[in-house]
């Protein structure tokens, strides 16, 4: 079981959403690390046959799991909101050449936010994403993760199209800024 | 206060100067009797130069995601441990995913190997000089940023001792090549993604969803 720094138990769904990666076969986990996100890279790093390597960059993963795709495995791309942005140019490899691609994000700047360098981006994710051609999703009940996680994992590796699925930042709770 | 034109950093250039090595004549080396290599070109002169040495289902020529190349065979490598993987890339492309030296030095992924194809310019856009030609070293990056092995190659002796070590499983690996600034007539590789990626993986045995 892990506990966030807000307290709560992130066990059950968090078990949830890798047991969806699991059943997808899914290989590779580039990250860009985000508290929300601890869980799942705890679990990626200690299974067997995955591998989960932090990226300096999210657009570094979008090229990783396109390589990985090229090679045979599947990749799941784990990031915030913030580093959505970052992709947007990059993107343009998986619309090019349809490859399929699921991105993982945490939400920032949307609920709960203390630091309002967070809002602008978290604001535009949703749209920036649904400009470069990527099918957004949204959990904001943890009872839907591995449902909705399996699904966007079918419409990417079977449906072949990009998919982003974005974790409420109510899913994540507030972030303790002073201890 | 007063600007500089930006140079080189003293006693920092010796090995830095303009090269003058043929890039058809490289590539064409690094590609002789290339086995199952599984080769991905960055965007511009790169692709053309593996396009000139011949065209292949192994090789994924990119024609943009301009900084993506390395993090491409990145994760080819990952998931084609017993194959071996090479990048072929210029300065300008590398210098855009300087990041991704990092994370492939962070992972020691041992079957991959990085070639950059330094001419110290953006050939593409006007031959306005790069960061190499400005001091910047990027052999000493990846060094730093934990590759096994990280070369400068200014001959085509070099280059000829180069080609076996890119079929062998001791990298990461990187080199760069200086290469004359010039821009040979084009040959432009097939720009469809989607034909790139199918040829590609169905020379991996790999079939279509």
């Amino acid at each position: 079981m892990v506990v966030t720094k807000t307290g709560a138990t992130e066990t059950d769904w968090h078990a949830g959403i890798f047991r969806a990666l699991k059943a997808a076969d899914i290989r590779q986990i580039p990250y860009v690390p985000d508290a929300g996100h601890t869980d799942l890279i705890l679990r990626a790093n200690a299974d067997p046959v995955m591998k989960a390597y932090p990226l300096t960059t999210e657009e570094e993963g979008i090229a990783a799991a396109s390589g990985a795709w090229l090679g045979g495995e599947r990749a799941v791309l784990l990031m915030q909101s913030s580093g959505v942005g970052n992709c947007i140019n990059m993107l343009s490899l998986i619309a090019a050449c349809r490859f399929p691609f699921v991105a993982l994000v945490t939400m920032r700047g949307e609920w709960a936010e203390f630091n309002p360098w967070q809002v602008p981006m978290g604001r535009a994710t949703q749209g920036v994403l649904e400009l470069m051609g990527v099918s957004v999703r949204r959990i904001s009940d943890t009872a839907r993760a591995e449902t909705e996680i399996a699904a966007a994992l079918d419409d990417a590796f079977l449906g072949e199209q990009p998919v982003a699925v974005l974790f409420s930042q109510s899913l994540i709770g507030r972030k303790t800024w002073v201890k | 206060m007063t600007t500089t034109k930006p140079s080189a950093p003293a006693g920092h250039n010796s090995g830095l100067a303009q090269g003058t090595l043929d890039r058809r004549a490289v590539v064409r080396a690094i590609l002789q009797d290339r086995k199952k290599l599984l080769v991905v070109t960055g965007l511009g002169s790169a692709s053309y130069d593996a396009m000139a040495a011949g065209d292949h289902p192994r090789t994924f020529f990119l024609w943009g995601a301009m900084g993506g190349a390395a993090m491409v065979g990145m994760g080819l490598a990952l998931a084609q441990p017993d194959e071996h993987v090479v990048v072929i890339t210029g300065d300008g492309e590398q210098l855009m995913g300087l990041g991704s030296l990092a994370t492939i030095g962070a992972q020691k992924v041992k079957n991959l190997s990085v070639v950059v194809l330094n001419n110290n310019h953006y050939g593409e856009t006007g031959m306005q000089s790069s960061h190499t030609g400005l001091g910047v070293d990027l052999v000493g990056i990846a060094a730093a940023a934990g590759f096994s092995w990280s070369a400068r190659l200014t001959d085509m002796a070099g280059v000829e001792a180069l080609r076996p070590r890119l079929h062998r499983a001791d990298g990461p690996g990187f080199a760069c090549i200086q290469i004359a600034a010039d821009e040979p007539t084009r040959v432009l590789p097939p720009r469809d993604g989607v034909y790139l990626k199918t040829r590609f993986r169905q020379s991996l045995g790999l079939a279509p969803i």
